[in-house]
């Protein structure tokens, strides 16, 4: 029986036990006197007592199992490989399983294949066979018992509501750690690799070293051979796109904000709020596009004409920063205004008319009392826009070169840290070369940067809102 | 009882300055406006270059050729035998077409220049019109069949104000192209294609189908799992939780999770679902894994919001005659509260969809020419499409490109709509 | 947008008082006619208001206003809560127009000069009629910014050792100097509400305005706080011309010259503070000052 057939019936398996649990309730109700109500709970949780016994430990059995067979079928074949196989490194050994699983798929009948493979291939195949096999008889028949188990414990006293609730409470409660797991995951998911990355490179040569250029050679002999890991490039390379997107976003996110929530009339408002807001909702991939095919072209050629036009010896890349960053910028001028809005509108009116009523202009009130007593908040908002700038992807990736140079000038082509993660990782890769490993030390890199100003961020704005309430 | 002698005097300076400050006001009000105005120019000019650019790809240029459907050139013996058919030289018998169109064509440089006006593609196209009706085997007949890309964006630019796009074209070739629309044998038609077709190298063959079900697949994964566990997990915040540690921790993690960059999901799925638990890469059923954890915070901050809104008479209401506290929550508070939360669903869904960096890292940005037919079978998405065909040389792509950002932001545009349309029609008024 | 919720909020009690009132007291439902009976005019106006009608978008929320401010008078005016003496009070220099529902109509003067001219300037109107709110509004800078803001931002002084002394001068006429001398850049939301409101009231007078309305100043203060306001406000009489809103009669009377009596928009009696709180000429002025309702 193969997986989804085998769902399917553990699926049927509920339902009959819902329903036999449901039953069996209703009987012993009727058996004594008074009716079900001589029952601790109504029939319906009986029923749902039965199927969750039913259900559950069989559908984790599955799921573990599913997990757990790959890694324990992969051992089980290794050891019976010929012993000089077996003592390969690891990837060639790997290689070799992928073969032999190739063949059992009926995939490949290639030239060298050793007779060895052909029988493992085999035992494969059987060994797949008597796993699926046994998984099925064990899900089917954990769950049969446990929910014979549960039907025969019923007892009209049972707290039946009571268990099923616990049960709906410990679902609920599972699913808000998700975030949790989530959390532990990403810093696990990326420390683990960093970890191996350091032992390779020093974290001071990551650090601190300014050469980026991770390609290894092919012949160890070659110029470079090892590779140079030095971040700090793509650092300023991320903290230069960021900052000229945040030169743009926060001004005229935050003078947009203060224009519709101060000056606009409410019909305005209704309008243009949403116009602004469709900003953020266009999919950065597009951005990416729009940066790489009508704004950097758009800036290279300006470029060209202005400089020969001032007679200046100066040309602006077609993979410029200033191209990624403004492109960056638009995308984040509605995340700002958004932010800025709330914080704006936090502040109470008697402010305002406190200002108004001492004969301040409107500009005069924003700019010396609205502003400075929203500025925590509109802080907060900008270190927000600034994690978002740091960790954007697709435009960088689209629009911004690939080249590590160590430049603070906009014109010329930098690189990012979310670029090199995304192409040291996109294609095949091996977990064992520090090229791939340095995406997970730089993602590291990353994470923590970004968490350290959104924790941040969220902390100062949370208090600010405090403040007012 | 005498004014205060100061009193004149202010006024005066406050009438001095009014000019001065009235200007500021009005130069403050003009950056407002200002900035307003470049968001909204910046919105507009995304829009019409995209348009712009995209629109000329639901359009493809087809060539009208006279082919004579030889069985013998084609090199079927048995017309009822659809191996043969399905196996014909088709190819062959457009070169054939193509020489004697223009048979002052001798060169092999020139021929194989010859070759190029027609898509590599438009064998298939006889192909089917052969399986349709094998009667016209033998017959000569006109064929419109799908031109060549190059003589596509040719035949598209001619009319533009820059001039017609060469590029590699020698004289010759442009005077083949221009001989064959002077006699009326090349027309611009509905393209069909980029809606039913897979990716592909050559640009007039390539179509959003393959991705489109992609991402349908995708969301469909990330819908099933990120609505129920973040309804799940709002309603424990909400209705469950005590205020302790514990549970400011999980709100800490949540608000993070929403801000952490969409990239690092990317790594997360690539170390966990695909190094640790070997599932394979490409597939759907991984990408909406990984994208439910992305939109899990949003949907789970959208959910509370909504269930927060529920006043609590009705939660005292249902407890005051008896019911538990999961009937409360399942009998009052989770269908009052629902509209709510589907809008959150549907607005994470459309940040699910335009989602692209993280799908890069778990490999669905492979070259797939299979419209995929499951949640396992090996595809891509939409924006990771644009993003292949955005890297594409072929001028062709362009356009394409341009053509399935529009298709994807109308998507986009369509379920935010859907939400704002089920808060104005569901909303309750408490 | 919340304030203009707020202040719409701040009108519908009309309708409560309007039920409670046609309980207890059956004349108060006769008010369709009513004249204003006192001495509403004066000969010495520093303000005139005639015929006076404020309308919340469709609800009307003053009637038929009439009423003089004289030269350096403390008026108060009294009335239950929602009969529109705040409203009155802020449509006097024009704090009603950051609220977009809200229009008025009829003639405000001050000497002479229609306020709500279309031509007329608010910020200077503002710079001479100066406003302290019913809870304590301190700019969240120091104390000394807060009363060096007003003359800031009219231009009022050049050097710095001017700003120093009308910021001194200020604080002294408010009572506040000698609490504060230590700590003038010590932010002047740390004080007391108190201190918070004496300071709102220096912020005010720092600009030398002719008029000061002052809005329940000491509605959220305690009572040494309120008597130390209401001395301040006798002492300012002598340079401004003072109209206070308020909720307590005890304090109309000790502070005022003249007393008008609002009812459900409506202004029913204005007299010297005495009379009205000794023998006042109107049945409704009699019920509220006996405690009838209010």
């Amino acid at each position: 029986m193969n997986t989804s057939t085998l769902l399917v019936t553990i699926i049927i398996l509920i339902a009959v036990a819902y329903i036999l649990g449901r039953g069996r309730s209703l009987v012993l109700a009727d058996a004594s006197k008074g009716g079900f109500r001589n029952l601790n709970s109504l029939p319906f949780y009986y029923g749902t007592l039965t199927a969750l016994w039913c259900g559950i430990p069989s559908l984790i059995l599955v799921g573990v199992w599913l997990i757990m067979d790959g890694s324990i079928i992969d051992q089980l074949l290794i050891k019976s490989f010929p012993a000089e196989v077996t003592t390969l490194p690891p990837s060639e050994l790997g290689l070799i399983l992928n073969t032999v699983k190739n063949i059992a798929a009926g995939n490949m009948v290639g030239s060298d294949t050793q007779p060895y493979m052909t029988q493992a291939a085999q035992s494969l195949k059987n060994i797949n066979q008597t796993s699926q096999m046994a998984m099925t008889v064990l899900a089917i028949s954990v769950g049969i018992l446990l929910a014979a188990f549960s039907w025969w414990r019923i007892r009209p006293e049972q707290k039946a509501r009571l268990q099923v609730e616990g049960a709906f409470k410990f679902f609920l409660l599972a699913c808000s750690c998700l975030a949790i797991l989530t959390t532990i995951g990403i810093v696990f998911s990326v420390i683990f690799e960093s970890i191996k990355f350091f032992k390779t490179v020093p974290i001071t040569d990551f650090l601190f070293g300014l050469q980026w250029s991770p390609q290894m050679a092919i012949r160890a002999d070659q110029v470079g051979s090892s590779g140079a890991f030095g971040a700090i490039p793509l650092f300023v390379g991320t903290l230069l796109i960021s900052f000229i997107a945040l030169v743009l976003a926060v001004p005229v996110g935050l003078m947009s904000a203060i224009y519709l929530s101060e000056y606009a009339s409410p019909r305005v408002r209704t309008y243009v709020k949403p116009l602004i807001e469709m900003l953020a909702g266009i999919p950065t991939v597009v951005y990416g596009f729009f940066a790489a095919l009508t704004i950097a072209p758009l800036l290279r050629d300006g470029g060209a004409w202005t400089f020969e036009f001032l007679g200046l010896q100066m040309s602006i890349s077609s993979e410029s920063a200033l191209a990624a960053g403004l492109v960056m910028g638009v995308m984040i001028i509605p995340f700002v205004s958004s932010l800025s809005d709330d914080v704006i509108s936090a502040v109470p009116q008697s402010l305002r008319d406190g200002s108004l009523g001492l004969g301040a202009t409107k500009s005069e009130t924003i700019k010396q009392v609205v502003i400075p007593a929203a500025l925590p908040g509109i802080v907060g908002g900008v270190l927000l826009a600034a994690s978002r700038a740091i960790g954007e992807t697709m435009i960088v990736v689209m629009a911004a070169g690939l080249a590590a140079n160590l430049t603070a000038n906009p014109l010329e082509s930098v690189t990012t840290v979310t670029v090199q993660i995304v192409t040291l990782l996109v294609g095949d890769q091996e977990f064992d070369s520090p090229k791939t490993l340095s995406a997970f030390a730089l993602g590291l890199m990353l994470f923590t940067v970004t968490l350290a100003l959104n924790y941040f961020a969220l902390h100062v704005v949370r208090k600010y809102r405090e403040q007012y309430e | 009882m005498t004014p205060s002698p100061k009193t004149p005097n202010t006024m005066d300076v406050v009438n001095k300055n009014l000019a001065k400050r009235y200007r500021k006001e009005k130069m403050f009000r003009f950056y407002g406006i200002a900035s307003i105005s470049f968001g909204l120019l910046c919105l507009l000019f995304l829009f019409t270059d995209i348009i712009g650019k995209g629109h000329s790809a639901f359009f493809q240029t087809y060539v009208k050729l006279p082919v004579v459907m030889s069985a013998d050139a084609l090199g079927i013996t048995d017309v009822n035998d659809p191996h043969q058919i399905a196996g014909g030289n088709y190819q062959g018998v457009l070169k054939q077409a193509l020489r004697e169109r223009f048979p002052e064509v001798t060169d092999r440089r020139g021929k194989r220049a010859l070759y190029g006006i027609v898509s590599n593609g438009a064998g298939y196209e006889l192909r089917a019109l052969v399986e349709n009706n094998p009667d016209i085997l033998n017959t000569s007949l006109d064929v419109w069949v799908l031109a060549d890309d190059d003589i596509d964006t040719y035949v598209k630019s001619r009319s533009s104000r820059e001039g017609a796009y060469t590029g590699r074209f020698t004289e010759q070739q442009i005077s083949w192209i221009e001989s064959l629309i002077e006699s009326g044998n090349v027309e611009e038609r509905f393209n069909t294609t980029f809606f039913t077709a897979g990716d592909s190298r050559e640009p007039e063959q390539a179509g959003i189908r393959g991705a489109m079900m992609g991402s349908l697949f995708t969301l469909l994964v990330t819908l099933a799992l990120s609505f129920p566990i973040g309804v799940a997990a709002a309603v424990y915040l909400e209705e469950y939780a005590k205020k302790n540690k514990f549970t400011d921790f999980i709100e800490v993690n949540i608000n993070n999770l929403a801000a952490v960059p969409s990239i690092i999901f990317g790594l997360l799925g690539l170390a966990i679902f695909i190094n640790f638990f070997e599932m394979p890469r490409s597939i759907p059923l991984v990408g909406g894994f990984v994208l439910t954890l992305m939109t899990l915070p949003t949907i789970i901050i959208s959910s509370r919001a909504a269930i927060k809104a529920v006043p609590p008479s009705i939660r005292e209401a249902a407890m005051g005659i008896g019911a538990s506290k999961m009937q409360v929550i399942l009998h009052h508070v989770l269908p009052l509260a629902m509209p709510g939360m589907l809008t959150g669903a549907i607005i994470g869904m459309a940040q699910a969809l335009g989602e692209t960096a993280p799908l890069l890292m778990i490999g669905m940005v492979a070259f797939i020419v299979d419209v995929p037919s499951g949640i396992t079978d090996p595809s891509t998405v939409l924006p990771v499409q644009i993003f292949l065909w955005a890297d594409s040389p072929e001028r062709a792509f362009v356009e394409r490109t341009s053509a399935a950002i529009m298709v994807l932001l109308g998507f986009l545009v369509v379920m935010n709509a859907l939400a704002v349309w089920l808060r104005k029609r569901l909303e309750r008024r408490w | 947008m919340e304030a203009i919720v707020d202040q719409t909020a701040k009108v519908d009690p009309m309708n409560k008082v309007n039920t409670e009132l046609s309980k207890e007291n059956p004349e108060a439902h006769d008010l369709s006619g009513l004249e204003t009976v006192g001495i509403p005019f004066t000969d010495t106006a520093k303000m005139s208001m005639r015929d006076v009608n404020v309308f919340y978008a469709d609800k009307q929320a003053i009637f038929d206003v009439s009423l003089d401010i004289g030269q350096n008078e403390v008026l108060a005016m009294i009335g239950p809560s929602g009969c529109g003496k705040s409203t009155f009070l802020r449509c006097l220099n024009r704090m009603n127009d950051t609220i977009d529902i809200c229009s008025v109509q009829g003639s405000l003067k001050l000497e002479g000069q229609d306020i709500y001219d279309p031509k007329l300037d608010v910020v200077p109107l503002r710079a001479r009629v100066g406003m302290v709110f019913q809870k304590p509004n301190p700019f969240p800078k120091s104390i000394y910014d807060n009363v060096a803001y007003g003359p800031r931002i009219h231009g009022l002084v050049n050097r710095r050792t001017d700003l120093d002394e009308i910021v001194e001068t200020s604080l002294q006429k408010a009572g506040l100097w000698k609490e504060v001398r230590d700590r003038l850049h010590s932010p002047g939301t740390g004080l007391s509400g108190g201190q918070q409101q004496r300071l709102c009231i220096a912020r005010t007078i720092a600009v030398s305005p002719e008029v000061i309305l002052m809005d329940e100043p000491c509605s959220a203060l305690d009572p040494i706080a309120t008597a130390k306001i209401e001395e301040l406000i006798a002492e300012l009489s002598e340079n401004f011309t003072i109209a206070i809103v308020t909720h307590s009669m005890q304090q109309a009377a000790r502070v005022s010259h003249r007393t008008a009596y609002f009812h459900l928009g409506k202004l029913v009696e204005v007299n010297e503070t005495e009379k009205v709180f000794t023998n006042p000429d109107h049945k409704l002025t009699e019920a509220y000052i006996t405690g009838r309702f209010g």
